[in-house]
């Protein structure tokens, strides 16, 4: 069993309460660093545990929060980016849904730390029943006393609201998420500036994922030191897993980092091995923006190390046969999926969810949705893939976000892996007629088709 | 989607202006325009979830923008509709890791059944079925959102049930107060 720092109060009922989350130890680390620490010392800590971004980008929480700017004399805003929409991520929902208190007790000691005397919450508007258990528990925190004016007699004050979005991925970008706070269309903004030198309303601010922040509380009542202990090298800590697709059983998972994909796969205190037991034919570790991996290279690396779930780890070999641990969305893929299908679906996704600033994301993405769409209908022509592959090639690295990058890795990643599949689907039409071609023909079966028209 | 030009009747009430000037204090003085997004929501919940351009510029005037800066938000977030969209909108997410479990086939059902294709309004008004993007819901799959709400591990059962709940007027879209 893996210790629990996140969860560990998880289901002890009643715990969505201030009452029951107090007599739990809650707010305990708010009143440790407003009584005995400095803001800076707050700032030690969480350099010290090596927290490292828990939204996707892995970037080390305190150093992030070194850059804030101090001297320009402005307000400082803390936003929490609760605007979980990458596919696959489901797993901040939990996090607010079951211990919302857990993450208010977070914003709160990050607040003081960081010197911010108005901090919000930015939660996608989908999940407006959340946003209600937030408001609910920020009314119960304010009349509690850890909220307003003169917190615990400190002299230290925090306005913490929540604020809903409306329906858009781009949002999760932190510029974008920032545009939409102003109450504008969620444009990123070109960087530099960064948000730390001016971001809410051009005030110095920091934006970190809802488990980030959720993390913060443990560390500053255990220290850095005792995080930093747990998980392998740099990846320290815990993280938060949520797990769908073909695997038995799917839902979050807190995990210490380091645990191998083999063990998390298929032990039964997690998901259990496959669903109906089919064969894994494809794992997304990290949401849907990260490269695919082949069955053969998700235990193993290309090296032929055992696979962890770490930063580094999954990261192993690079695109070339590596992933990402991202945001945690584990997706897993039995020998039923069409890679060619699941492909088109990500990429009508990221052109749904393109905000149109950019050229080559806005167009580019169209034209990958178009083309994996005709290729899957059986409608693909052999030079379709390399058109495929020039069009990520040529939205990767040339956005102001890192959608564009997000909607190319996929794609890039299917080709790189699964290029036959794409071949069968352009050289054998009639065979990919019905949209569940592979429930009834596993590709695997088919497979020789593809290797035979090669050698002719 | 498409700007309507179906007079909308305009309601803002007691109640309404109340939360709206709940929601304005969470923002500095200066920063009204902020709450442009958390008011949508409130005022498109209760005018039959959806945003007539009367209605936008009653927000630009309450909030003291220009209506284009209402217009732009509204056209750009998926949430926001310009035109009445029937009484229960079933939302399916359809991206890969429901795709995967079936909510394809559950959506085509659900359009089956009432009669519709995605995006249309069933003649009485009532029902509308479309595809949206990822929800945060990928290990509860198949799933659509209701309202404020969620309905997860869907089978056809379910949705019959849910059709037949909504028709005998025992949805609540919006429910205010949360229940454990």
């Amino acid at each position: 069993m893996g210790q629990k720092i996140l969860l560990e109060h998880a289901n002890v009922p009643g715990i969505k309460t201030y009452e029951v989350y107090r007599q739990h130890g809650g707010y305990r680390s708010v009143e440790k660093a407003l009584k005995s620490m400095t803001p800076d010392e707050v700032v030690e800590e969480v350099k010290t545990s090596g927290l490292r971004g828990r939204g996707g980008a892995g970037f080390p929480t305190g150093m992030k929060w070194s850059f804030i700017d101090k001297k320009s004399g402005k307000p400082r805003h803390l936003v929490c980016n609760a605007d979980e929409s990458e596919p696959g991520t489901f797993k901040d929902r939990y996090l607010m849904e079951y211990i919302p208190h857990l993450l208010i007790e977070g914003m709160i000691t990050s607040s003081y730390a960081l010197g911010c005397n108005l901090s919000y919450i930015y939660i996608r508007g989908e999940y407006m029943w959340v946003f209600r258990i937030l408001e609910t528990a920020i009314k119960e925190a304010y009349a509690a006393g850890w909220l307003g004016k003169n917190i615990l007699g400190t002299g230290y004050d925090l306005d913490l609201y929540v604020h809903c979005g409306a329906g858009a991925y781009i949002c999760g970008e932190e510029t974008a998420l920032i545009e939409s706070l102003e109450g504008k269309r969620g444009n990123p903004r070109i960087k530099p500036p960064f948000p730390a030198v001016s971001g809410l309303w051009a005030n110095p601010t920091v934006v970190n994922n809802v488990e980030s922040i959720a993390a913060v509380p443990w560390i500053v009542n255990n220290t850095g030191a005792e995080y930093a202990k747990i998980g392998i090298g740099r990846s320290t800590g815990t993280k938060l897993i949520s797990a769908s697709g073909h695997c038995k059983n799917p839902g979050v998972y807190e995990i210490e980092l380091g645990l191998s994909v083999d063990e998390f796969m298929n032990s039964d205190e997690y998901l259990g091995g496959m669903m109906d037991d089919r064969p894994l034919k494809a794992l997304v570790p990290g949401g849907s923006s990260v490269p695919i991996l082949p069955a053969n290279l998700i235990f193993k690396t290309a090296e032929g190390n055992d696979r962890l779930m770490t930063y580094e780890s999954l990261s192993e070999g690079g695109f070339a046969t590596g992933s990402m641990l991202g945001s945690g969305g584990f997706i897993v893929y039995n020998d039923t999926t069409c890679i060619v299908r699941n492909t088109w679906n990500f990429s009508r996704f990221y052109h749904h969810e393109s905000c149109g600033q950019c050229s080559p994301c806005r167009e580019g993405t169209g034209w990958l949705e178009k083309v994996l769409h005709r290729i899957e209908n059986g409608h693909g022509r052999e030079e379709d893939i390399e058109l495929l592959w020039d069009i990520q090639r040529k939205i990767e690295g040339n956005t102001i976000c890192p959608l564009g990058d997000a909607a190319a890795w996929p794609v890039a990643a299917a080709i790189r892996h699964f290029r036959d599949e794409f071949e069968y689907h352009v050289r054998f039409p009639e065979k990919i007629k019905n949209k569940d071609h592979f429930v009834a023909e596993p590709f695997e079966k088919v497979k020789h088709l593809v290797a035979k028209q090669e050698v002719i | 989607m498409e700007v309507s030009n179906i007079k909308q009747v305009i309601n803002i009430d007691e109640r309404l202006t109340a939360r709206i000037n709940e929601l304005l204090s969470h923002y500095p003085e200066d920063k009204k325009k902020s709450a442009l997004l958390p008011v949508l929501h409130e005022v498109q919940d209760a005018h039959d979830n959806w945003l007539s351009v009367e209605l936008q510029d009653r927000v630009a005037e309450i909030l003291g923008i220009q209506p284009i800066e209402v217009y732009e938000v509204v056209t750009f977030y998926t949430m926001f509709n310009q035109q009445p969209i029937g009484k229960y909108m079933f939302e399916f997410c359809r991206t890969s890791c429901c795709a995967v479990r079936g909510a394809e086939d559950l959506m085509e059902y659900t359009c089956t059944k009432l009669g519709v294709k995605e995006g249309e309004v069933t003649p009485d008004g009532m029902f509308r079925v479309v595809g949206v993007e990822c929800l945060g819901a990928c290990g509860y799959a198949p799933m659509m959102q209701l309202g404020d709400y969620y309905k997860e591990h869907l089978t056809k059962e379910k949705i019959d049930a849910i059709i037949e709940d909504c028709r005998a007027g025992k949805v609540d879209l919006h429910k205010q107060a949360i229940t454990e």
